[in-house]
């Protein structure tokens, strides 16, 4: 099982067009495959969660399950992390980790937040709150290397570890 | 002929870099730029500034209508100037995120003329960034062209 080689997939949210441009570079450089969206919003959307829905509730999700292929879509994405910027307009990357954990499909995907401010009490309050990692604008090609051994992990605690 | 005019090329190009380090006009993340350009990605550096400009171009022309309103919504200019001040950053244009770092604080101090001073230099550094930035793209678009004829 060639592991190493496998493709990992970052969706990466950031309302800035220049860190767009360079997350994506750091990325690919990183051989991650990526898509980059510019809102919190764009992610769930993306991720196929509608971020009006409310999903908290485990019956509802169940009965939606059978009739929606969220979990389909979650498999064929295949999104390894969400990397985010905490600072964005609307929906900030801490709502959008609250609704990925929230999230009974998604809330395994590591979540990695970025900002360019140093706020100890904004790093503790989203690390606390299950983000990976919490890196500090501008991002270097060290602070992507850093994710791979979360993907890592992420990929080997997952039951369709086999799936690619 | 030509790989003495491609080396002179790059020794401009260096010493430009290097005075821009020493000044401050750049710093470290402007080379971690130049990391991420390679043959894949051979325009990289000059795209990323160029929509930098783009960019701060238009904070600029906001900053500057929100400064001159009767009631200043200092939020709105927080809010741009905090735009600035992460592209800045991102790029590595250290002065001119030092010019933000400065309107911010004036802001939030709500001090209309520390407001003014910190966004002429504001101004001034993006200028200068600017047209340095611009010397540059032009000696490296130069040395592409010299060496695409070898």
């Amino acid at each position: 099982m060639a592991v190493d080689k496998t493709q990992f997939h970052v969706l990466a949210v950031d309302d800035s067009l220049i860190d767009r441009k360079l997350i994506e570079r750091l990325l690919k450089t990183s051989s991650f495959q990526v898509t980059v969206v510019d809102s919190g919003s764009k992610a769930l959307e993306f991720l196929g969660l509608n971020y009006e829905d409310d999903d908290h509730n485990d019956n509802e999700h169940e009965q939606r399950d059978s009739n929606s292929d969220e979990d389909e879509d979650h498999q064929d994405l295949g999104v390894n992390l969400i990397i985010t910027d905490y600072c964005m307009p609307g929906m900030t990357g801490y709502d959008l980790l609250k609704r990925i954990k929230e999230s009974s499909c998604f809330r395994d995907i590591p979540v990695v937040i970025m900002s360019s401010e140093n706020i100890p009490s904004r790093i503790n309050r989203c690390l606390e709150d299950g983000a990976e990692e919490f890196l500090l604008k501008p991002v270097q090609l060290s602070d992507v290397n850093k994710l791979r051994p979360h993907l890592m992990k992420a990929r080997s605690n997952s039951k369709d570890f086999d799936s690619h | 002929m030509n790989h003495m005019a491609i080396a002179a090329l790059k020794t401009q190009r260096r010493n430009l870099v290097q005075s821009m380090f020493d000044e401050g006009v750049l710093d470290n993340q402007f080379n971690q730029l130049q990391d991420l350009q390679d043959s894949s990605n051979p325009n990289f550096v000059e795209e990323v500034i160029s929509l930098f400009c783009n960019d701060a171009e238009r904070i600029i022309t906001e900053l500057n209508r929100y400064l001159n309103d009767q009631n200043v919504d200092f939020s709105k200019l927080d809010s741009y100037v905090h735009q600035l001040k992460g592209s800045s950053s991102s790029i590595g244009a250290y002065r001119l995120k030092l010019a933000c770092v400065n309107l911010r604080q004036a802001s939030e101090e709500r001090n209309m003329e520390e407001c003014a001073g910190a966004f002429n230099s504001i101004r001034r550094e993006y200028y200068v960034v600017r047209s340095k930035l611009q010397v540059l793209i032009q000696l490296e678009r130069h040395i592409v062209n010299l060496e695409n004829q070898q």
